[in-house]
């Protein structure tokens, strides 16, 4: 099995530079974070993340024969070879495959991403009715893995000042909680040519995603929650 | 001075629900003049001056343009936006489009109205 990964350590390479690696395995149900971590074994100073191994954390996000994915719930048998492993684009590398994410999460706090309710606490939890708690369905699961926000345009072009896909999915994961109170200052916030009105809708951050959530139908709604504020 | 990122300008909105509107507009005009070609084969320059003599399409004509100019600015601008980073180059070339827009919609009032 054929591999090619991308390979930059800032201390002792002067460019990136990408490098063939091969195992004697059969894919079998194995997937792609399994043959990595062999590899490693082979050459430990190979560097990437990882942490839970089952699509829940988000660390081993990387551009997988150029698509964004998580290695660990990627299945070996379904990569064509040589298969080329690179750091999510757009953003810096660090190391190999690991990338800063600082750029990411400062978008995502950006979006103030807790509940803002300024009633006192209440004896025990805030309720929800099962139609509301049901809006937060496909906008909760979201593990920040970037994966979408690092496959769009838009966030390589201006990620300074675009929230990206990622960001507001969970804007709009607050919009929707009928516990929030902040909703004109969260749709302010984001009332800008560049923070939302970026998205082209190209739906690039729908392809990816793991989780087969959908942030270009909740930019959709925000939106939707504009016009209807505006008009 | 910093170099701080700024964003906050509050609008967008609007021009991404023009942008929509316009859209619409044009299809509908252009619908409406394939349909005309489609409908009358033996369409020739009579028929032609002949439709653009009447007021309704004059005026009809003229809102298509004018859809169509205030959706390429808001599609030139996104493209400025993304492509030109230096913000005294950027507004300059805001001025270029606006100007040359403003320029074209004289001339489609001097083109409609003097056929």
């Amino acid at each position: 099995m054929k591999f090619r990964i991308y390979r930059y350590n800032p201390e002792t390479d002067a460019q990136p530079y990408m490098q063939d690696y091969e195992l004697h395995i059969e894919a079998g149900d194995m997937m792609l974070l399994d043959a990595i971590l062999m590899l490693k074994e082979q050459d430990d100073s190979l560097s990437l993340r990882k942490s839970c191994r089952e699509g829940v954390c988000g660390s081993d996000a990387m551009n997988i024969n150029g698509r964004n994915g998580l290695a660990c719930i990627t299945p070996l048998s379904s990569l064509k070879q040589p298969i080329e492993l690179r750091p999510l684009p757009g953003l810096p590398v660090i190391r190999d495959l690991i990338v800063d994410m600082t750029q990411f999460f400062k978008q995502y706090h950006s979006i103030k991403p807790y509940l803002v309710n300024n009633d006192p606490p209440p004896e025990t939890e805030r309720l929800q009715s099962p139609e509301e708690r049901k809006e937060l369905d496909g906008l909760y699961e979201c593990i920040l893995c970037a994966c979408c926000t690092t496959s769009c345009p838009s966030f390589w072009w201006n990620p300074d000042k675009f929230v990206g896909p990622a960001g507001l999915l969970q804007a709009y994961r607050f919009l929707a909680d009928s516990r929030d109170q902040a909703t004109a200052e969260r749709l302010d916030n984001l009332e800008d040519p560049y923070r939302l009105f970026r998205c082209h809708t190209i739906m690039n951050c729908v392809d990816v995603c793991p989780k087969g959530l959908n942030p270009t139908e909740a930019i959709g709604k925000i939106k939707d929650m504009m016009v209807k504020r505006t008009v | 001075m910093v170099d701080r990122i700024v964003t906050g300008a509050h609008y967008g909105l609007r021009d991404w629900l023009a942008q929509r509107l316009t859209a619409v507009l044009m299809v509908i005009y252009t619908l409406f003049i394939a349909g005309y070609v489609l409908l009358h084969p033996d369409m020739g320059y009579d028929r032609w001056t002949g439709l653009f003599s009447n007021q309704v399409m004059r005026s009809f004509t003229l809102l298509f343009l004018l859809a169509l100019y205030y959706h390429a600015w808001i599609g030139v601008r996104d493209i400025v936006m993304d492509y030109i980073k230096p913000a005294g180059i950027r507004l300059a070339i805001y001025v270029l489009v606006i100007l040359a827009l403003l320029l074209y919609t004289i001339w489609s009032v001097q083109i409609l109205w003097g056929m």
